[in-house]
């Protein structure tokens, strides 16, 4: 693409297509879907962290009232072994499926062991009460060291390390080992000047989204299955769902519903094939909803993480030498993001002499899942607060170290491959001239900088564009709207076709209607989806060029499509007025059909996306309470499709990583019980916690999009992890490495200054 | 035993069965089909719920449904008239206040309530006024602005 | 020859080679040469890794064209949230 390109409606900030509905209340979420004759569902969750099944014995609570079905693992097919495709990485059939509901051992407290449809939801929840599980409990696994103990208790007896020199013969805990290295290490830290050597550790936090999972299941005799549910992938649902009760794919329809928040934590499932079996067995729909309870226990987390790390300086700055461990926890199944992690953790610099090495350690809590930038906040904590450290003790402006080792085009990525066009010294820059960064620090605050990093994805994307008789546009795409992306697919449809934003409406469609997509997930939509939705006004624009060539009686070449219509090129003699899209769909019946273009493509070129972070912070030092006066997000959109939900997602990402640094964490009793599996005390930030959130959007355009554009979404949550950190750190006068930074921690800190 | 309940909605005369241990918001959503009103806690945390009962907000998720015998009950499905919404929806809108919507509705409800009381709240008063209403996606910024915005619109000040 | 770069956790599969120079003039025929020299190496990399090719990570590389002179990477697979 051009640099200088002159946009019509890119760059608007209209009001979205479906806004007028969420803000009335008309909006149909997950649980907001009901069917005639409809059972409600609940689920039965174990007591303990870890134990064998030794007998369930549903008898009692199906002759309870209401009762229609239960179901436990029995009633699901054994679910072979393979990992799961779409982008989500890390993932096998078996342990979705497992996770789904136990079979023959309960891996965390909250894990499903069966569940119940019943006329009413308090019908439901009073017979999976009476549902009796006889249990051999086992000792929890709870920590990384717990884990990897010798002798440690096995929570998946048949689990071998991956990527170890020689095969593994035991099993442990340990799923896998990931390794990179590069130059000479020895040397390096030899040329050091500086050495930075501390352990980082994150805490297991929840995306938090403010809808809890729900879904509807309906199953018909002749095993055709559909599905509501509120989820970021109707067709990886589909998928998934799919695999574990052994149906064919086309069996099943799913239908997203509006998603209140996802974050990550809604790319996989939960309740999906409960409700199908419970309604396959009771004939009729299914309804199942979570509590907010079943949200923290059973679904979700993002990984604990610790890091430790050693990265060697030279007195300008220099990185000469780095070295890390991260073990990331993956909870009761292998998958935790810490393969992204390796790669992320010193993706934007320089370094020639490095080794990193990553641990997926399974411990008896929930599965984790995606959250915004799976892997990337943790490992990036540890490098931004060491490079802070090194700015300090070195004497040099923390954003000056940084500029003298930031990776630029062409530079080969840690992980290997080269570097295109990226914004990483572009946001650093603008971040010292910032006025934020300019402006003199309140008595006693202190100021965190700190750079985030997120690779983006592209992925499976597919849309139509419909053009309707009067000339407005329908388009039909399969990614659910969870931050305002139908704006965006129609300011890009417009743009692309010349036509004003307001003819265009955007439909989210079931897995019957819309083109095959992959998730709403690793700020791919506005890329890859984008892409689709281009490519197919393309196809529109050739095929209105072709039909109006054939009207005037000329060749293709001779015509060319300006400002919404086909026109003659100039100097063609061809005596015709211009054909609108209206003018062309409105004759669409006699020139060969409807208008409708359609893309189907497997988005190559997403660009990755960088970002810095600036904090001021102050801390309470009688309370150790930290109060956030100030924060800024400075990130590389590529090309801002639509201005105001790019900040959005800078401000959402941020409050999220701040409620990471300074808050979130869950509390596990020492028999393996989360002991804050609620807002009240799983506490994520309210507004009065939080400052106006400054953005500043860097515009590096991205040459493997037609507008431009990287995603956005993913990135915001890196930086602010380490900006928050050392900001405290600044304003207490001690280096504080250990998430959250919650009072009695911070307190902590200031008594060992 | 069900209970018979006589009260009002949205300034609908309204009456319903209903167990007596259900919540106003299960029975507004379920019984009554006025899914505005979001659960995202049950347990008075996060704002989702948020009605007026008799003119003081409330979270829906709290209340007994048999206690709205006689009183008031307000919605977000009661806010915007058929010909206008009301500013501060107006303004979620262009501000982009909203990104995955379902905080919207008990933070329209909120922010509504807290304009009639205080039609020229500060910055801060509307973050503790709003520190009720949870919302993951946005960092709370063009929530403020929003509600911001309509406060000086609805005092007749160009917003 | 395409130049592949061995992941480091896998260079002890390719005789402690770093890069390998390896045939093929497409995604099949790159993966078949270099199972055939190196198989325990050849399936790893098809069961854990993502296929980098000049810099991009391919989701789908089944019908890939691979240049004579391309550079291939093998990473840790990427989700997104
Ligand atoms: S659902 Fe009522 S406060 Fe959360
Ligand atoms: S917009 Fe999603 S929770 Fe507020």
């Amino acid at each position: 693409m051009s640099e200088a390109m002159d946009f019509r409606v890119i760059g608007t900030r209209p009001v979205r297509p479906d806004g007028v509905d969420k803000v009335t209340g008309r909006a149909s979420f997950g649980a907001d879907f009901s069917l005639p004759g409809m059972l409600e569902g609940a689920v039965l969750r174990s007591p303990h962290a870890h134990a064998r099944i030794k007998r369930i014995d549903v008898t009692a609570a199906l002759g309870a009232p209401g009762v229609k079905a239960i179901v436990t693992a029995e009633d699901f097919p054994s679910v072979a072994a393979g990992a799961i495709e779409g982008g989500e990485g890390g993932g096998d059939f078996a342990d979705l499926a497992g996770n789904v509901i136990a079979r023959g051992k309960v891996r965390y407290h909250g894990h499903a062991v069966a569940a119940v449809a019943a006329q009413t939801r308090a019908q439901a929840l009073a017979a999976a009460a009476l549902i009796e599980v006889e249990y051999e409990s086992l000792p929890p696994v709870l920590s990384l060291d717990a884990a990897l103990a010798d002798n440690a208790p096995l929570i998946d007896e048949a689990l071998k390390t991956k990527g170890l020199a020689e095969p593994a013969t035991t099993a442990s805990n340990l799923a896998s080992v990931i390794e990179m290295g590069g130059g000479d290490l020895a040397a390096g830290f030899a040329e050091a000047d500086l050495v930075v050597e501390r352990r980082y550790q994150t805490p297991t936090v929840h995306q938090g989204y403010i809808e809890p999972h729900a879904c509807v299941g309906r199953w018909v005799q002749d095993d055709q299955a559909m599905l509501w549910c509120s989820t970021q992938g109707a067709f990886d649902v589909r998928s998934m769902t799919a695999k574990v009760l052994g149906q064919p794919v086309g069996a099943l329809k799913v239908i997203p519903s509006e998603i209140g928040g996802g974050f990550g934590g809604k790319t996989t499932i939960y309740l999906e094939p409960l409700s199908l079996i419970l309604s396959k067995k009771s004939g009729r729909p299914v309804r199942m909803v979570m509590s907010r309870e079943e949200v923290f226990r059973a679904t979700g987390p993002a990984s604990a993480a610790r890091l430790d790390l050693r990265m060697g300086f030279a007195k300008d700055g220099r990185i000469t030498a780095a070295e890390v461990t991260m073990a990331y926890e993956a909870g009761a199944f292998p998958g935790s993001p810490v393969g992204p992690g390796t790669m992320c953790v010193f993706a934007p610099y320089r370094i020639a002499n490095f080794r990193i090495k990553g641990l997926d350690v399974l411990v008896n809590k929930p599965k984790a899942a995606a959250y915004r930038a799976p892997g990337a906040p943790q490992a990036l904590f540890a490098t931004e607060s060491a490079l802070d450290e090194a700015a300090e003790k070195l004497g040099l402006d923390p954003i000056e170290l940084r500029l003298r080792n930031a990776v630029e085009e062409g530079d080969a990525a840690i992980y290997g491959p080269k570097f295109g066009p990226i914004g990483m010294r572009a946001c650093l820059e603008a971040a010292a001239k910032h006025p934020h960064y300019l402006r003199p620090k309140e008595a006693g605050v202190g100021r965190g900088v700190a750079v985030g990093f997120w690779f983006n994805v592209g992925l499976q994307s597919s849309a139509e564009v419909h053009i309707n008789e009067d000339g407005t546009v329908t388009v039909i795409e399969g990614n659910p709207d969870i931050g305002g992306s139908r704006a965006s697919m129609a300011l890009m449809a417009a743009e692309t076709l010349g036509v004003p934003y307001e003819s265009v409406r955007v439909v989210v469609a079931d897995t019957e209607t819309a083109g095959f997509s992959n998730v709403t997930g690793g700020s791919r939509v506005t890329f890859a989806t984008g892409m689709a939705v281009v490519e197919a006004s393309k196809d529109i624009i050739a095929q209105c060029c072709s039909r109006a060539a054939a009207l005037w009686s000329t060749d293709q070449e001779m015509v060319e499509w300006r400002d919404g219509a086909v026109h003659p090129r100039p100097g063609v003699n061809v005596d015709a007025q211009p054909l609108s899209l209206k003018d062309l769909a409105g004759q669409a019946g006699r020139m060969g059909g409807p208008l409708l273009g359609k893309a189907s493509l497997n988005a190559k070129g997403a660009g990755p996306g960088f970002s810095v972070n600036l904090c001021d912070a102050l801390v309470d030092k009688e309370t150790g309470r930290v109060e956030v006066k100030a924060f800024t997000a400075i990130q590389d959109a590529g090309k801002a499709i639509h201005p105001s939900y790019v900040e959005g997602q800078l401000q959402g990402g941020a409050a999220q990583g701040i409620g990471w640094a300074l808050n979130e964490e869950y509390v596990y009793s020492a028999d393996g019980v989360m002991e804050n599996a609620g807002f009240l005390d799983y506490r994520v930030p309210v507004a009065s916690d939080l400052p106006m959130i400054e953005t500043q959007i860097i515009e590096v355009p991205n040459p493997g999009h037609p507008y431009g554009v990287r995603g956005v979404g993913e990135t915001p949550i890196v930086a602010p992890l380490a900006a928050v950190a050392n900001a405290v750190s600044a304003s207490a006068g001690v280096r504080l490495t250990e998430l959250p930074l919650s009072p009695p921690r911070v307190l902590a800190g200031l008594d060992q200054a | 035993m069900k209970c018979h309940v006589q009260t009002q909605v949205n300034g609908e005369a309204v009456e319903f069965l209903c167990d007596p241990t259900a919540t106003l918001l299960e029975v507004l959503r379920d019984t009554l089909g006025l899914r505005g009103s979001k659960e995202g806690c049950g347990t008075g945390d996060c704002g989702a719920c948020s009605v007026e009962v008799d003119g003081a907000l409330a979270c829906s998720c709290l209340i007994l449904a048999p206690e709205v015998e006689g009183r008031q009950v307000s919605t977000i499905e009661g806010v915007a008239s058929p010909e206008a919404l009301h500013p501060i929806q107006n303004h979620l809108l262009k501000s982009a206040g909203l990104q995955c919507g379902v905080c919207t509705p008990g933070i329209v409800v909120a922010a509504k309530h807290l304009l009639e009381q205080n039609p020229n709240p500060s910055e801060e008063a509307v973050r503790y006024f709003l520190a009720g209403n949870l919302c993951r996606c946005t960092g709370y910024d063009k929530i403020i602005r929003a509600v911001l915005d309509a406060a000086a619109e609805m005092r007749g000040e160009a917003a | 020859m395409a130049r592949v770069h061995v992941p480091f956790d896998l260079r002890h599969l390719a005789e402690g080679r770093a890069e390998l120079e390896v045939p093929g003039d497409d995604y099949r025929g790159l993966m078949g040469a270099l199972g055939r020299r190196f198989p325990a190496l050849g399936q790893a990399l098809q069961d854990d890794k993502a296929f980098v090719l000049d810099g991009e990570i391919i989701d789908a590389p089944l019908l890939e064209a691979v240049g004579p002179h391309s550079e291939v990477h093998f990473l840790p697979r990427i989700g997104g949230g």
